[in-house]
């Protein structure tokens, strides 16, 4: 009898145990598809049937992609939205963050449930009346205005990130600070933002991912200057296979880069749940 | 109040991200408003959203979207509630399992379609998966306009892609339930299903409820997949207003679109919140 | 090292008075405890005094300063912080010498004061630690030699053993006494363990609901509680409490309780008789009663109920008429449940306690020292 049960419970734990490998071959298989569909020479990328296990790695399509018109300034663009959309929601975002952390004050819990359901709202709606209005500015085609409206989209995410990495930060210490001769401003900067510093890092990269990904307002908001996701996406109907696959892979790599640095926020980052 | 020890600071802080929300936030949204309701010349009209209901694609749009909603909010639910489970088991190697399945969240729309697009397309991986097997003789056509393969393809596309935030979301919501329930359910005698469907669903209803908010709201707005997979041969309603204000230069007909699509994402939210209700006594 | 003086200071969050018109002065090099239970404004004031909360009236003076308007880094103090508030991303060394380097000391004066302060706190192995490799009881050193590393007038300690395990706890506890013995600071210490109240304070400041109900050193806190709250809060067991009826028979005054007749002594007698209203509590430790095995005169007449053998003494619960007492006996006293036994009170140590207010007869000291 006890044999039994000990028996059935291994079957139900391997049973577990495939099914969680199986989840993640369904996530990692398409991942390794583009890869060697991206490290595939062209000939074989227009061949069929294709290989599973390709025999040749070549960068000619990760070369033709590169040296396509237009590639090189775009990511170059890409580059400068995300670092700036990063930068201002980080200036602008991290001392509310803070405010929200470490004071009690009437409002609150207003703003934080203003905050918590703007993070959700459709960028759609955001880029048509900016695009107006960026017209009347001259900010049309500007990176600058790409960036505004990346930064409206993260920021509500980086306050509410910034703010539970303040909360990770005992008060205790700050008020510890203050006792032993620092100001307010100095016991922040010699002892919350270096223990913030880690989560503060992690919010800014994954800043910097979503700006790096979206396509919609860049596509809406520029013409000439485009970031990659956009110049890649308005080209996509015309391009050639190798040109599709090799740009698929070129916007994926730096994300899946970024995310494993910052694996260890992912909770804090992305589980923050409406109470 | 004494204005004197009054505390200024929060607010100070607070100030920068108010300012720029209520400016590059809420007003545009209220000059979308403007966009859609008002024609150049300053008076109110109902002629664009007249105008976009009856535009041939409209329907097709709305249709699309929905049926899109439909099929993959659900999927995407049930698979990540699997996968938070079994998280929950504490197997060997789960930080390797975790990182693997949040991948997806680092991973754009565009490039999620690129992907499912080299796997179904004409000489993709699927069709030469099916001749190595013996199942096909010649690739077949799997993104056929006339078909229902490219929906399929989409919806598998937006699965794989955009699991990993509901996944992330119950696990937070998970990790922040003590064990002491289920084992206390445990000791009474409760099977895992009893456990599951009894004790912790119950308890995770407000991760759940911003978990289907959040996709919800996000799969209204799907965009880039569909076009990178089905190109033109299905819209979807956030393609309509990219193409109205970028093809036919109409940020009119653009802002109704957008218009149409905060309201549905605001209606569902609120469907959601209604369906979810978590009473204050049941919190703990 | 300086004194420390308090005077109506008024502290509220929201609707809370955390603080109501608190009046207290700490002298030099003197030990003071803040005992009272959670949530009695212990924290909230030493806090004001710190001038990590400002005080919303009233004034607070360190060392013949007034200090209310002054932010904490002017106001001369060291504190130790409940969870220690040891900074994570600096060494040991750098912790202890933190104040020193932000009163820009000469590099040689620093090492000597961290040097001396780790020293005598027995970290000096310690140095290039990070907290992170430290246990509890480590840490807790350094917070107090980061705050005796710095010259500061007053020493504030936000109860600090709080956090320890109950043998560390023990054990620090004696080392901390030593130590500020030692360095001979002014010490404000808050704590609500009455146990660690009683043997390291100079003078104990009961606190209740925002107020601080009696002032005094730690054996009259024990012996002559000043109202029923603080009888019931300090001491294990705590005061026992008999109903009781004041009434004069054959020309003598007695109190008549539950369980039998007390009789007070003359001074008592005098203060009693002046009484509006008859009922009185007769508050009585446990050590102060008397077991007899056969009836005495003016001894109660009592049931056993319960023995409890705590090793050192035995505490035995009694019903004595209508009501249960507390008494301590020697260790091999041999007592069965249900077994009759009678009681005697030290009628000298009765705390002859006012019914309607609740307030301690003679207690006519006023909390001001």
């Amino acid at each position: 009898m006890k044999r039994k049960t000990s028996y059935s419970r291994l079957v139900v734990r391997g049973l577990v145990y495939l099914v969680a490998v199986l989840i993640a071959l369904w996530i990692l298989i398409p991942i390794y598809l583009i890869t060697i569909a991206a490290f595939s020479p062209k000939d074989v990328i227009y061949s069929w049937p294709k290989s599973l296990f390709p025999q040749t790695i070549s960068l000619e399509t990760l070369k033709f992609f590169v040296s396509a018109q237009y590639v090189l300034p775009s990511l170059r663009n890409s580059v400068v939205v995300a670092l700036l959309t990063l930068v201002i929601s980080l200036v602008i975002g991290a001392p509310a963050g803070y405010a929200l952390a470490r004071y009690i004050f009437r409002g609150k819990d207003i703003f934080r449930i203003m905050i918590l359901s703007t993070r959700a709202f459709p960028i759609v709606i955001l880029s048509i009346p900016l695009a107006v209005t960026f017209m009347k500015w001259g900010l049309y085609d500007n990176l600058i205005s790409v960036a505004i409206l990346h930064v409206a989209m993260a920021l509500p995410t980086t306050i509410l990130v910034t703010s539970s990495v303040f909360v990770g930060v005992s008060k205790e210490l700050e008020e510890a600070a203050t006792v032993f001769g620092c100001s307010r401003v100095q016991a922040f900067t010699r002892v919350a933002l270096p223990l913030a510093l880690p989560g503060l890092a992690a919010s800014a990269i994954f800043t910097f991912v979503l700006s790096w990904n979206e396509v919609f307002a860049a596509t809406i908001l520029t013409l000439q200057n485009r970031t990659l996701p956009a110049r890649l996406f308005i080209q996509l109907a015309a391009s050639p296979l190798p040109f599709r696959f090799a740009g698929g892979f070129f916007i994926l790599i730096p994300a899946i880069t970024f995310m494993f640095f910052i694996r260890r926020y992912l909770f804090s980052l992305w589980g923050i749940t409406l109470k | 109040m004494n204005l004197k020890r009054f505390n200024w600071e929060p607010y100070l802080l607070l100030l920068p991200s108010a300012l720029y929300l209520v400016f590059f936030l809420a007003w545009p949204m209220f000059q979308a408003f403007g966009l859609a309701f008002q024609a150049d010349d300053g008076h109110l009209t109902l002629d664009y959203m007249q105008r976009m209901f009856s535009d041939v694609m409209f329907s097709a749009a709305l249709i699309n979207t929905v049926k899109l909603i439909i099929a993959i909010v659900p999927l995407q639910f049930i698979l990540a509630l699997v996968m938070a489970l079994l998280m929950m088991e504490r197997l060997r190697g789960s930080d390797i399992l975790v990182y693997i399945y949040s991948i997806p969240l680092a991973i754009s729309d565009l490039a999620a379609g690129i992907i499912w697009f080299s796997i179904f397309t004409q000489r993709g991986y699927l069709n030469s998966l099916l001749y190595g097997l013996g199942v096909l003789d010649k690739p077949f056509l799997f993104l056929n306009y006339q078909s229902n393969w490219p929906f399929a393809a989409i919806v598998l596309a937006e699965v794989w892609r955009a699991t990993s935030i509901v996944f992330v979301i119950l696990v937070a919501g998970l990790q922040s339930i003590p064990r002491d329930y289920a084992e206390a359910a445990e000791v009474f005698g409760a099977n895992w299903f009893t456990r599951v469907w009894r004790v912790t669903l119950p308890l995770l209803r407000p991760s759940i409820q911003t978990a289907l908010i959040l996709r919800t709201i996000l799969a209204v707005q799907m965009f880039a997949v569909v076009v990178a997979i089905a190109g033109r041969g299905m819209t979807v309603l956030a393609n309509e207003a990219y193409r109205w204000y970028s093809e036919y230069r109409s940020p009119h007909l653009a802002a109704t679109y957008a218009m149409f699509i905060l309201v549905i994402s605001l209606g569902t939210a609120f469907i959601y919140l209604r369906a979810l209700r978590v009473k204050e006594e049941m919190v703990l | 090292m300086a004194e420390i003086h308090v005077e109506s200071v008024r502290k509220t969050f929201g609707k809370v008075k955390a603080v109501w018109d608190v009046d207290l002065t700490v002298h030099d090099r003197e030990f003071v405890v803040l005992l009272g239970p959670s949530g009695c404004g212990k924290t909230t004031l030493l806090r004001c005094i710190a001038g990590l909360e400002q005080v919303d009236q009233g004034r607070v003076f360190i060392g013949q300063r007034d200090v209310t308007d002054l932010p904490p880094r002017r106001r001369q103090i060291a504190m130790v912080f409940q969870n220690y508030a040891v900074f994570p991303h600096l060494t040991v060394f750098e912790n202890v010498a933190f104040g020193l380097r932000m009163q820009h000391r000469p590099k040689d004066e620093i090492k000597k004061r961290v040097q001396s302060a780790a020293e005598l706190l027995h970290i000096e192995n310690l140095l290039d630690r990070y907290p992170s490799q430290l246990s509890g009881g480590q840490r807790q050193r350094v917070a107090v030699a980061r705050a005796i590393a710095v010259d500061s007038l007053v020493l504030l300690m936000d109860e600090p053993l709080s956090n320890l395990d109950a043998l560390l706890r023990l054990e620090m506890r004696a080392e901390l006494k030593r130590l500020l013995r030692e360095i001979e600071a002014t010490t404000l210490y808050v704590t609500h363990d009455q146990v660690e109240a009683l043997s390291l304070g100079d003078r104990i400041a009961v606190m209740r609901d925002g107020q601080i109900l009696q002032y005094d050193t730690p054996l009259n806190v024990y012996d002559k509680p000043a109202d029923l709250f603080i009888g019931g809060f300090i001491g294990n067991p705590p005061m026992n409490f008999l109903d009781g009826e004041v009434r004069t028979e054959d020309g003598r005054l007695i109190v008549r309780t539950g369980g039998g007749e007390i009789y007070p002594p003359p001074e008592a007698s005098a203060v009693l008789s002046r009484l509006k209203e008859p009922s009185v509590l007769v508050g009585i430790r446990a050590e102060n009663i008397e077991t007899l095995s056969a009836p005495a005169e003016d001894a109660l007449q009592a049931t056993v109920l319960v023995v409890e053998p705590l090793g050192s003494h035995n505490l035995i619960t009694m019903q004595l008429g209508p009501e249960q007492i507390k008494v301590n006996t020697d260790a091999d006293f041999q007592a069965q449940p249900g077994q009759t036994i009678w009681l005697r009170l030290n009628t000298d140590k009765i705390r002859w306690i006012d019914k309607a207010s609740g307030r301690a007869l003679d207690y006519d000291v006023s909390p001001q020292s």
